[in-house]
């Protein structure tokens, strides 16, 4: 990895900007790392749950008697056992927690089963006798657009919401126009650690909840509504998350759990097997993009219109918030001075959709950067050239009429991508790997680019903020760390983050990350790749405040007075001999500064905190005959502000160029009259290490003047745009249209 | 059912096992060892990679009582109690965790390679590795890992 420019020296080894290994990362290479499904308890049950077959289907008559009767069986609980609000929901409270009589979507769940061994509770499942008046479902956006169309929800019209955004003049001519239709399939995060976790009850009569999850908090508010028990009384630990991506924004088990423990007062496990998984989690937004570009006879944009339809399934998860991405990014990052776009989110009978790496910005990105290669080729201009001839920079208007603040380094990232040295000339596989499907008869190259734009942390005036308790005492005689927080790391290295930012600001090298629970206050959800700025920030603003404490105790300036370089404030010797007065702990809230809503006509207003940027080059090769496609090398550049944790910035590059090379080349979930066809790992391929090539990245760390330390989040700017690369690239090769995605060998071949 | 084996080298028996267990669900549920995972318990993503008799497998394809007298080594038996496998610290090191739920079952399965074939090629870790999945890292970092632990002659112990 090159990094360009140098940010700050840490003052102790592992602090920011330096690559420490992860904490929790000796007990993953053995084994003994406790992820939400190896729990175990004295006693405890097993959960299972029974799900409707139906996409839409009214329930006319349920028995629960055959499961009750299966001996080893401790409860079986439906609808009417559900203590609290029958209902849950991120944005919207929408959803059963067991359907009661509606049937929105196949594998909605209908009752819950209790067993001493997991294959007897999902045997006892299957016995439950439902009946089913079964009904057409909605599936097809324009049927769920039509006001006169059947509604999804009798008390709610199917469009979720609708943002229109209005920049300029609407009805704006130019001399070069391009249009397409682009087509997003639907895609799974497809994290490993299946939803799982242990629910055991308390004496108090509350429970106990050991559960992987992106948010605890967001998870106790809504389990708490729906077991009908104050908040207080619903206590949440995060176990071992085995991946996220968005998956584990929306509850999955966590109510079923804790009914369960409650109702036979025994701890009760449940783990999804992979099938379920498919089923038991929100995917990304299947969507339907129309687009038109106007540009002057130099390439310069003069306008874009689009209309962007997002399916958003049976209930409203996270859509909301998706829509206003689409919007609001829509037109990637270009200066474009006329707009008129409309974003609309539906529901529908299909699975649920909500939260993923990119969350809108990701179809948008497909859209708007085929469309800037078309518009290329009308002007006969190379495609990174007319990129850069609309790059988005510091001081210039999205859409929404806010002004990008700090770096935009758009034509910089471009160029980045671009000089780096060609792929090798021939890639260690061929299309069809080891079938050895051809010789390299039939086979071209192609190389594609694409460059997009993704807003960090939440928007639209949400009040976004992340709570650290940060604690200094003596152990051992020495000076110790204890941070405590609700953040949750998946696997992107926030426990790692934390320490370094303690050992920067404190200069005391040994820090313990406490496990993260619902004793402390929120931390807002590990997404919109927000965590490291967010929990980061408040970790650092705790360390602030203890430094003010040992400055007061010190009663006079320290040695060192300058808060921005990070050498040691105070020696440790001070410290341990400050600290003898007692350990210091500071708890402290942080926020990220305001956003506003977006004007509901217009589209107007300053609704993101901060804008990321990542850039792709893709090369591959594609045998014409089969359609089969191998990608030989990617080549990313990004702009992270500044990199906490080098190491880990480029692991989220990678691992967010992986799953947007799977976008492009094969991961869909197949619906069929709203009933899924591939929830196996047979069916739904992810990429494996055959399919992915080698990667080499370009980092750049030009400061952000508003976040800490000028770190911009990383996570999901690489997923954005690495998959129009990769159709770019394919398009380059072949000269198909490929207006879809995953693109299928049969659109290559055109059979 | 019961059904006994060697597990890291320690004779185990496990009781009222059901016919229909896997040896994961055992080694798992029955004999506390959870470091081999369940990603897709369908033989698609070698999370539960263990040795059998010196053979790497999936371990969710492995009935139960397939595994009766037969000799079982899991991540967890692969370095002594509080070493690590020259492999793991290859991992640790390269950075090639994120959220570990791929670690155990590719770290049997890179020990498996590097033992068969101490100095591979990157193409030959790649169609080693091709039948485990990983969902965190891209695989960038694991081609680091395996390249590190070649070098460090891993395969060679
Ligand atoms: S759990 Fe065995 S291969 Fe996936
Ligand atoms: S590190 Fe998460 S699946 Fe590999």
């Amino acid at each position: 990895m090159t990094t360009v420019h140098v940010g700050l020296p840490a003052a102790v080894d592992g602090g920011v900007g330096a690559s420490p290994q992860r904490p929790d990362g000796r007990l993953k290479v053995t084994g003994e790392f406790a992820f939400s499904s190896d729990l175990w308890a004295d006693d405890m049950l097993w959960g299972a749950t029974l799900r409707s077959p139906h996409p839409r289907a009214r329930i006319t008559a349920l028995d629960i008697g055959p499961a009750l009767r299966v001996p080893g069986v401790y409860a079986v609980l439906t609808h009417e056992d559900v203590p609290g609000a029958p209902l849950y929901g991120l944005e919207h409270v929408d959803q059963p927690v067991l359907a009661a009589r509606e049937i929105r979507y196949q594998g909605e769940p209908i009752v819950i089963v209790a067993a001493d061994h997991p294959e007897t509770a999902r045997r006892a499942a299957r016995l439950v006798e439902v009946a089913y008046d079964v009904l057409d479902p909605v599936t097809e956006l324009a049927a769920a657009l039509d006001p006169a169309g059947p509604q999804v929800h009798a008390d709610r019209p199917n469009l979720l919401r609708h943002v229109p955004i209005r920049r300029g003049d609407p009805h704006a001519t130019a001399a070069v126009v391009v249009t397409g239709e682009y087509e997003v399939g639907m895609q799974d995060q497809a994290f490993l650690g299946p939803e799982s976790g242990l629910a055991v009850p308390a004496e108090d009569g509350g429970i106990d909840l050991y559960i992987a999850t992106q948010w605890l908090h967001v998870d106790q508010r809504q389990v708490a509504a729906c077991l009908g028990l104050p908040p207080e009384k619903v206590r949440l630990t995060l176990s071992g998350v085995g991946g996220a991506f968005g998956a584990r924004e929306d509850l999955s088990m966590q109510v079923h759990a804790c009914m369960l423990a409650l109702h036979t007062g025994r701890p009760v496990k449940m783990v999804y097997g992979r099938e379920e998984s498919f089923f038991g989690h929100v995917h990304r937004h299947p969507a339907r993009l129309r687009y038109e570009h106007g540009a002057d006879a130099d390439g310069r944009l003069v306008y874009v219109k689009a209309r962007i339809l997002l399916d958003g399934g049976a209930y409203a998860s996270s859509t909301g918030a998706v829509v206003a991405n689409a919007a609001t990014l829509g037109v990637g990052p270009y200066d474009v001075p006329n707009v008129v776009m409309d974003a609309y989110g539906l529901y529908t009978n299909n699975p649920p959709c909500g939260a993923m790496r990119g969350f809108g910005a990701v179809q948008a990105c497909f859209a708007y950067e085929s469309q800037m290669d078309k518009l290329a080729a009308a002007l006969g201009l190379d495609p990174v050239e007319v990129r850069v001839r609309n790059a988005l920079t510091t001081g210039d208007l999205m859409p929404t009429g806010q002004v990008v603040e700090g770096p935009a380094p758009v034509a910089e990232l471009l160029r980045l991508v671009r000089e780096r040295p060609p792929a090798p000339a021939v890639g260690d596989f061929l299309p069809g790997g080891t079938a050895n499907t051809t010789r390299g008869e039939g086979v071209v190259r192609g190389v594609g680019f694409g460059i997009g734009i993704k807003n960090v942390c939440f928007s639209e005036g949400f009040d976004d903020f992340a709570t650290a308790r940060v604690r200094l005492e003596l152990v051992g005689g020495r000076p110790a760390v204890l941070v405590h927080t609700a953040a949750a790391e998946v696997g992107q290295g926030l426990v790692t983050v934390q320490a370094q930012i303690v050992r920067t600001e404190l200069g005391v090298e040994q820090v313990t990350i406490a496990p993260a629970d619902t004793a402390v206050g929120s931390a807002g959800s590990s997404s919109a790749s927000r965590q490291t700025y967010m929990t980061g920030g408040a970790v650092r603003a705790a360390c602030q405040a203890i430094r003010t404490r040992l400055l007061e105790r010190l009663g006079r300036a320290p040695s060192t007075t300058d808060n921005d370089k990070k050498v040691p404030f105070l020696a440790l010797e001070e410290i341990a001999e400050l600290l003898g007065e007692g350990a210091i702990e500071e708890t402290v809230e942080w926020r990220h500064r305001p956003t506003h809503p977006l004007d509901p006509a217009t589209g107007q207003g300053d609704a993101h905190v901060q804008y990321a940027f990542a850039a792709h080059r893709a090369t591959v090769d594609v045998d014409l005959e089969l359609g089969l496609v191998k990608v030989v090398e990617i080549v990313t550049a990004q702009d992270v502000g500044k990199a906490v944790n080098p190491g880990a910035v480029a692991g989220q590059i990678q691992g967010g160029t992986a799953q947007g090379l799977g976008l492009a080349l094969m991961e869909e979930i197949q619906v069929v009259d709203g009933k899924v066809r591939n929830p196996s790992f047979t069916d739904y391929l992810l990429p494996t290490i055959m399919d992915m090539p080698p990667m080499s990245l370009d980092v750049l760390e030009l400061a952000d003047p508003h976040s800490p330390y000028g770190l911009r989040g990383v996570g999901e700017p690489p997923t954005i745009s690495s998959t129009p690369a990769v159709v770019a690239a394919i398009r380059a090769a072949t000269g198909a249209a490929l207006t879809r995605v995953p693109v299928r060998p049969e659109h290559i071949v055109g059979v | 059912m019961r059904v006994t084996c060697t597990v890291n080298g320690v004779d185990r028996t496990a009781d009222d096992v059901w016919e229909g267990e896997s040896l994961l669900y055992v080694l798992r549920e029955r004999l506390g060892l959870p470091g081999s995972k369940n990603a897709c318990e369908q033989g698609e993503c070698g999370s539960c990679t263990v040795y059998l008799d010196g053979t790497a497998v999936c371990a969710c394809l492995v009935a139960a009582g397939q595994a009766a007298g037969r000799d079982v080594r899991t991540v967890e038996g692969l370095a002594p109690e509080g070493g690590l496998d020259p492999v793991q610290r290859a991992f640790l090191q390269a950075g090639a965790v994120q959220c570990g739920f791929c670690t155990p079952g590719l770290i049997v399965s890179v020990h498996d390679l590097l033992a068969h074939n101490p100095q591979p090629t990157d193409p030959e870790i790649r169609e080693a590795l091709a039948g485990n999945l990983c969902r965190c890292t891209g695989y960038e970092k694991i081609m680091d890992a395996v390249r590190l632990a070649a070098a460090d002659g891993a395969g060679a112990a």
